[in-house]
């Protein structure tokens, strides 16, 4: 096997397969320090509240929310486009960089596609709460009912149901079809019995046989192949909630590609913030090395650079085409009374990911840290722009109007940052954060150890 | 009674060798437990391809059809309706959920193949041979025949590319 000797090492520190589990599994096998009883304090205090937040809305309804007649979506569903944009990132890590062979995902994967599936989690949340009466949910299902209707199958809002809950569904195999030889290496070094019953059951008797391994890397590779075009899907089924509207500033054609590339964008910030802060807690600095945040800023100027071309090929075409409606719906976002929240997007979305073209601030912690959370709020601010922004003057002034959130709303927010970041913390407490057997073999072609087999003998 | 004898080795390199020189002298290999996927091993086993794809195919196929045909059903036939001056069949509408189904289905259909296939699930209760399996050793298992013969060549294979705890084990069949 050749090794490009210019090629930056995955995997440093000299690491032996022996070593690889035993510094992967120490999370899950030491007590949890007090920074991640701290965390989980505050992440599980966030939920509360945020329960609190949600029960008063279903208790008294969605009067209690800021929306009104000309603004009928508000933080709601800025918040469930966000989330689920955050959980792009996972999917496009696990499925489409291993359809392209990118051997950096093995280190990333495992974490970014469990961020993932919670992140769906907290999305899926707003549209139900949204509804006023959750109890009645299942109304979106197309259930053989006493009225003899079924949903419309016309309608973008029914294909996101079945987007959603699809992504979801194919994540959470996805995830568990590569966890279980992971969980059986936890299964075999567990000490306490409960414990080794627990993982033993959910290892579904793993054994590691070479037949297995064959179908495992299969089913992989084709739930790859599928969860690639899902993922690209996903957000441009959200998109055409909006795109097959008639709200200028909705009706672009450019909306499926563009929220697409939105997603990614945000969704890699997101991991960053995360991994970042993992890496180091958890002591995994030479398997998420810093090539590896190299990489992901790879990712992350290119999305944000074809965002960054979505909103002036948007600006363009508002102008371009004539139309007075659609001309005054760009010119009021940039200059009406929520030019704010504009400029906040266009800083943080368009201008401040080129700094990532300096190499030194691409391989900089602390800048990224700090780059991820301002890309993850200029994504927010872009869904808010075109939700609100949009919808506040269209085209009747006598019903223009202003929105601002209500605490309630910016409490259940809350909760779901709170509902998110506790299932990430016990995550890492209870599964391995990398892939184990994933890193394993990648270790001789992109380690960094000193007498690699293949160099000693070949045959 | 069949006996067979179980060794690991430390590189996965060993292992792809002794197992090539194995199937060259016709011993049958039972199992390699190994940590990771190895490859190479496949061809060298004589596995023949997964047919996993082709299960995929089928159930993916059996989804779109089921989405497909239930919209175009439930809006042709059962309760024709119109909404926005659309036509009843209308099949650009009915891709996106015909596509979600699709996937769905070839998912769980490759899944279940795989899970029932290879003998995996919640309770199943494979025998682990060595804990480390799943670590850092890679296993194999060789049959033996009943009279013993072929004992000192699998052992002079094994031995050659620096297998440990050579063992020889009976079971009751």
């Amino acid at each position: 096997m050749y090794v490009s000797p210019i090629r930056e090492p995955l995997v440093t520190g000299n690491k032996t397969y022996k070593k690889i589990t035993d510094e992967i599994s120490a999370p899950i096998e030491g007590k949890p320090g007090k920074a991640w009883y701290a965390g989980i304090t505050l992440t599980v205090s966030a939920l509360l509240l945020g329960l609190a937040m949600m029960g008063y809305t279903i208790w008294n309804g969605i009067g209690t929310w800021g929306l009104n007649k000309t603004i009928g979506w508000g933080w709601g569903i800025t918040n469930f486009v966000w989330w689920v944009g955050i959980g792009h990132a996972g999917t496009f890590i696990s499925a489409i960089l291993l359809l392209f062979r990118q051997k950096w995902r093995t280190s990333i994967n495992r974490s970014a596609e469990a961020m993932t599936l919670f992140a769906v989690m907290c999305a899926g949340l707003f549209p139900l709460i949204h509804m006023g009466r959750p109890l009645l949910g299942f109304f979106v299902f197309p259930y053989p009912n006493t009225r003899g209707l079924w949903v419309n199958f016309n309608s973008p809002l029914l294909w996101d149901v079945f987007a959603i809950s699809t992504y979801f569904t194919v994540s959470l195999l996805f995830w568990y079809v590569g966890l279980i030889p992971d969980i059986g290496t936890i299964r075999d070094r567990i000490k306490s019995k409960f414990k080794k019953w627990i993982y033993g059951l959910l290892s579904f008797g793993w054994t590691g046989s070479a037949k297995h391994w064959q179908r495992h890397e299969s089913i992989s590779l084709i739930l790859a192949g599928l969860a690639a075009p899902l993922v690209l899907s996903v957000h441009s089924i959200v998109s055409t909630d909006f795109a097959t509207s008639v709200i200028p500033g909705w009706h672009t054609t450019i909306f499926p590609p563009y929220f697409v590339a939105g997603a990614i964008f945000s969704g890699f910030a997101m991991v960053l913030t995360l991994l970042i802060i993992t890496r180091k807690v958890l002591n995994l600095e030479n398997y998420i090395t810093v090539g590896h945040v190299e990489s992901m800023n790879k990712i992350i100027i290119a999305t944000g650079s074809i965002v960054g071309i979505a909103y002036i090929t948007e600006l363009f075409i508002a102008w371009y085409s004539g139309v007075e409606y659609e001309q005054y719906a760009f010119l009021n976002r940039a200059t009406g009374p929520y030019w704010w929240a504009y400029w906040i997007m266009m800083t943080c979305n368009v201008i401040s990911p080129q700094l990532l073209w300096f190499k030194k601030l691409r391989r900089n912690l602390v800048f990224t840290f700090i780059l991820s959370i301002f890309i993850n709020i200029g994504m927010w601010f872009e869904r808010f722009v075109i939700i609100v922004t949009s919808l506040h003057r269209d085209y009747l002034p006598s019903s223009w109007s202003m929105y601002e959130p209500t605490i309630v709303e910016v409490g259940i927010f809350i909760g779901t940052l709170g509902l998110f970041f506790t299932c990430f913390l016990l995550f890492i407490r209870v599964f391995p954060v990398i892939a184990i057997a994933e890193v394993k073999s990648v270790l001789k072609s992109s380690g960094d150890q000193k007498d690699k087999p293949e160099t000693k003998e070949k045959h | 009674m069949r006996r067979y004898i179980s060794a690991y080795f430390e590189d996965e390199e060993n292992l792809l060798r002794a197992a090539k020189d194995l199937k060259e002298k016709q011993v049958s290999i039972q199992d390699v437990l190994t940590p990771f996927p190895i490859h190479g091993l496949d061809p060298i086993l004589g596995f023949k391809r997964s047919r996993i794809p082709t299960v995929g195919f089928i159930s993916g196929a059996i989804g779109c059809i089921i989405a497909f045909g239930f919209q175009a059903w439930a809006f042709i036939v059962d309760y024709p309706l119109f909404i926005g001056g659309k036509p009843h069949f209308a099949i650009p509408s009915f891709i996106p959920i015909t596509f979600e189904l699709t996937v769905l289905f070839a998912a769980f259909g490759m899944v279940f193949a795989f899970l029932i296939q290879s003998k995996l699930g919640p309770g199943a209760n494979n025998p682990i041979h060595d804990e480390r399996i799943t670590d850092d050793r890679f296993m194999i298992i060789v049959d033996l025949d009943e009279a013993g013969n072929l004992y000192e060549l699998v052992k002079e294979i094994l031995l050659k590319e620096e297998a440990q705890d050579i063992k020889v084990k009976e079971i009751d069949k």
